[in-house]
């Protein structure tokens, strides 16, 4: 896939968000911690200019509160809008929390890097997925089932687990990829006192080994908390996958989300623009600072 | 023996003997007026240990949250804040083997810099109370006296208020009859003449906390100006905001203050940050008689409740 | 372009005419230290400073720079929308800007002005900046301009650089904004070649006085994981009080926060000055830090200076020698030990 967003990165402000709408918003767990805000920009222009691929993030932009990263939650194929996920922690996604349909808020990017689309092409796609860590994951998965691009890729599998079901995102999505036969779907949770949970019981990394056979000829996009990228690694070593074939997105703490502030780097690279995605390969050249 | 001699073999025997784990003193430093605090865990590194008129910095600053058993250099003002963390749980009294050393006042090397209008100091030594400073083509013999920092000139309590050894011989205490004659001036002025007199002071600053950070006082895990949830600080450098900074953290040292005049040594920017403090100080130990850090058994005034505190308001 | 004298006499008029034209800054002492305040009418030019207190980079950075503006007021057809703030960007003169710090804009401009994005303050604000810089006939004991591809007459990032021959001052021309700067202050006079000769002197006698040396031939080769995990950084951070002190006098440090400000219902969205010293700078919302403790951060300054810079950009460290630094850090952290510790450190084994 071609680099769309050339334009849009020499645009004259690299600061200055986008108006947008937001056209809905989707409570997503049990705790009512994580919600999806469905999202259309304001000026057609902005919309037009906009081209993400996914493993990209944006900027969102709350007057009177600051900004925070997203990852895009939305695969380029669905159009007309974008999705974001919000986890409930901080100033900002409180704040989000409490916004209605309708309400303004402002987006910043595509920003930063993608999952390595163009290398992937030919090859098998395992998808590892924690927690509230599944959104530019989602848009992966999206986008790979598209009809124009399933083709492009072999087998796709996805492991997604989350401690327990009443915090699994995309439920409905995931049952449905669950029946499709062009995508193996492993859903899993730490644990469940649900007698009839169709699903895994288990941590993702031990499901990922239970279920993936081989690295081989494949490539692993991984997301998650800290703990569960840890505990994957070696499973994959084990299963074979070279380090350049494990693709870990990372977080960090941003503001200007285009390399400039200083604040997200490990070594030399800024995670806002350098990154967020990284290959294992990469990461294992850096500093273990993250 | 001189001073740092006298620190080095207490250190090196405390260490070999296992009393502390650790030392922390000032080594010298890369410039003529700079020495630097150093944590020394080896007994054969203690020759590193020096002690002159530039040890401004308050050791006791570095004590916060450290749990192996320490040996430290207190002249009498981080003495006093020793005795202030002691009493406010930042370090158990049998954690610590304090090696005292009396003080006949620390040189304010901003006074020397400005002496010399521009010329620069390649060497500075000292003895019997005189300093000589050497430089390119001069060489001046200045009395110590005349160049010590404010809070020196009018310090009370240069002995060590508590230690275990001691690296020199006490020094006879001030009996000055007003150690805050300076305070009656800002006492004077009027509300508005004051508050000018006080934004004109900070009107420099760039609030990169320095002051606050060489404040043996300013532990806490997060500063209410870098709280950002909720925030109550703006981050700019707008004037209500570095005053908010300025007022509040003097507030927050009151009755706990010791004017080891750390933080004004600190600033990049010259800034008397203890115009702030100093008041506030005078002010509790004319309410409550109390100065901070003398005992390590009584709690600070502003945080102490008394059912029979004759003040209305607060029964 | 080329080589104009000022006799010492005629600078005030120089002066007086570029202040038609220019905001004109020049070194003023003030409480015991030189700041660049704008020129008052009548005032007489200190030469003898050494150098600012603070580096001249706010003029390109100010420490709060307002970005946007916003309104909350629910009755505005563009309530909550941000947009740009506007303001002006009146020509500046910088007199006197030391060398070294105006190599250290050129340095921080890679990081504002790349093929990827571009920062339109930042770039606004040094096209409306013109630098009259200052040799330094007389460094301090703890410049080290030279060892940093820097030195005390170096003209990078300077439009016009001005070398103090005692009676007058020869202005060496570098840019046509300079040519422009000096057609506008009236200056017009040739230098002969015996004053040139002068100059050039001037430079290689301030160049052989600089008495600090740091070593950096290694840096750029070292693995950046061996510099990461040497075993010094414990011992170099050990007195650091975590203030700002160095990084907001540093003329390389451009590390920055945004900020929303709400008075009443109208907002700005600001850009501070921040520091990599302090906690905030990494802390996440979920309360994770990669850089939580105090060493890992003077780490992190002293690796983005000297490491991490020059990997990035092959083009020398983001140290320009100014000494700021060294003699401002209340603690005595000396980056010209540093220096040494990370260039002369052993290489691991596995290497």
């Amino acid at each position: 896939m071609k680099n769309h967003n050339e334009e849009l990165r020499l645009s004259d402000n690299p600061y200055l968000p986008f108006p947008a709408r937001i056209q809905q918003i989707i409570t997503e767990t049990e705790d009512r911690n994580l919600k999806t805000f469905k999202v259309a920009f304001i000026n057609k222009g902005d919309e037009q200019g906009f081209h993400s691929i996914p493993g990209q993030f944006c900027q969102i932009s709350v007057a009177g509160k600051g900004e925070i990263p997203l990852g895009i939650a939305s695969s380029p194929t669905e159009e007309g809008y974008l999705l974001f996920t919000v986890n409930r922690t901080g100033v900002v996604t409180r704040y989000l929390h409490h916004m209605k349909e309708g309400d303004t808020i402002g987006i910043r990017g595509p920003l930063g890097n993608w999952y390595p689309w163009d290398k992937m092409e030919g090859k098998s796609v395992v998808v590892i997925g924690g927690g509230f860590a599944f959104t530019t994951l989602r848009a992966g998965i999206v986008y790979m089932l598209h009809p124009e691009e399933r083709d492009r890729f072999k087998d796709i599998t996805v492991v997604y687990g989350a401690r327990s079901p009443g915090l699994l995102l995309y439920r409905k999505e995931l049952e449905q990829w669950e029946k499709r036969d062009d995508v193996n779907v492993h859903i899993t949770v730490d644990a469940t006192d649900d007698p009839h949970w169709p699903y895994n019981v288990g941590f993702v990394p031990a499901i990922t080994e239970q279920k993936i056979t081989t690295g081989e000829n494949s490539y692993a996009l991984v997301c998650g908390p800290p703990i569960m990228i840890k505990f994957t690694q070696p499973v994959l070593e084990r299963l074979g996958f070279k380090p350049e074939q494990v693709i870990i997105s990372l977080e960090m703490r941003m503001k200007c989300g285009i390399g400039t502030c200083g604040r997200c780097n490990i070594g030399e690279k800024y995670v806002c623009k350098d990154g967020p995605v990284f290959s294992l390969a990469q990461l294992t050249e850096l500093p273990q600072e993250y | 023996m001189g001073h740092s001699d006298k620190i080095s073999e207490i250190a090196k025997k405390i260490l070999e003997e296992k009393t502390v784990d650790v030392v922390i003193g000032f080594r010298k430093g890369t410039l003529p007026m700079m020495r630097e605090p150093v944590l020394i865990k080896d007994a054969e590194r203690t020759d590193q240990l020096y002690w002159d008129s530039f040890c401004f910095i308050n050791l006791a600053s570095y004590l916060p949250k450290r749990e192996e058993k320490i040996g430290i250099i207190a002249k009498g003002c981080d003495s006093r804040n020793i005795a202030v963390h002691i009493v406010e749980n930042q370090i158990k009294r049998e954690q610590l083997y304090i090696i005292g050393v009396p003080c006949e006042g620390m040189v304010d090397r901003g006074k020397i810099i400005s002496l010399l209008d521009g010329k620069e100091v390649r060497e500075i030594t000292e003895s019997d109370g005189d300093l000589t400073v050497r430089g390119d083509g001069f060489e001046h013999t200045l009395k110590k006296g005349d160049y010590l920092q404010d809070n020196c000139i009018r310090c009370m309590h240069r002995n060590p208020v508590i230690y275990d050894a001691l690296a020199g011989d006490l020094v006879e205490e001030r009996k000055d009859p007003d150690p805050y004659d300076d305070v009656k001036a800002l006492e004077a002025m009027g509300s508005e003449e004051r508050w000018e007199f006080f934004s004109n002071l900070i009107k420099g600053c760039t609030r990169c906390y320095a002051c606050r950070n060489a404040c043996p006082l300013c532990y806490c895990p997060a500063c209410f100006v870098d709280e950002s949830d909720p925030q109550w600080v703006g981050k700019s450098i707008d004037p209500t905001d570095t005053m908010t900074f300025h007022i509040l953290r003097a507030y927050h040292c009151a009755g706990r203050c010791t004017d080891c005049g750390a933080c004004e040594q600190a600033c990049p920017v010259d800034i008397k940050v203890r115009f702030f403090t100093r008041k506030l100080n005078k002010d509790v130990l004319d309410l409550y008689d109390c100065e901070a850090g003398l005992s390590t058994e009584e709690r600070p005034p502003l945080d102490t409740y008394r059912p029979d505190d004759y003040d209305e308001f607060i029964r | 372009m080329g080589d104009k004298i000022i006799k010492k006499g005629q600078l005030p008029n120089v002066l007086k005419a570029l202040k038609k034209t220019f905001e004109v800054f020049v070194p003023v002492r003030e409480d015991g230290f030189y700041r660049l305040k704008p020129l008052k009418d009548g005032e007489k030019v200190d030469l003898r400073f050494t150098n600012t207190r603070l580096s001249p980079k706010s003029f390109v950075l100010p420490q709060s720079e307002r970005m946007f503006e916003f309104t909350l007021d629910e009755k505005s057809k563009d309530a909550h929308i941000v947009k740009e703030a506007p303001k002006g960007y009146p020509p500046k003169v910088v007199f006197g800007i030391r060398p070294c710090d105006a190599k250290a804009l050129r340095l921080v401009h890679v990081n504002f002005d790349n093929p990827e994005f571009r920062d339109p303050w930042w770039i606004k604000r040094l096209e409306s900046v013109t630098l009259l810089g200052l040799g330094c006939n007389e460094p301090c004991s703890t410049c080290f301009c030279t060892s940093v591809n820097c030195g005390p007459f170096n003209k990078e990032g300077l439009d016009v650089l001005l070398y103090d021959l005692g009676e007058c001052l020869l202005a060496r021309t570098l840019t046509e904004k300079g040519e422009k700067l000096l057609q506008v202050g009236g200056v017009d006079k040739d230098a002969d070649s015996g004053l040139k000769k002068k100059a050039d002197e001037l430079k290689t006698r301030a160049e052989k006085k600089i008495g600090s040396h740091v070593p950096t031939d290694k840096l750029g080769k070292k693995n950046v994981n061996d510099l990461f995990d040497a075993p010094f950084w414990d011992d170099v951070a050990f007195a650091c009080i975590n203030c700002g002190a160095c990084t907001f006098l540093c003329p390389t440090c451009w590390c920055f926060d945004i900020q929303d400000e709400v008075t009443k219902r109208q907002g700005d969205r600001i850009r501070n000055w921040d520091s990599c010293m302090f906690p905030l700078f990494t802390l996440h919302a979920s309360g994770h830090n990669p850089r939580a403790q105090k060493v890992q951060r003077v780490r992190q300054r002293f690796m983005h200076k000297l490491k991490y810079y020059v990997d990035k950009y092959k083009n020398g460290v983001a140290c320009v020698g100014c000494g700021r630094c060294v003699n401002h850090c209340p603690v005595n952290i000396d980056i010209r030990e540093v220096f040494r510790l990370m260039n002369d450190s052993e290489d691991s084994k596995q290497q």
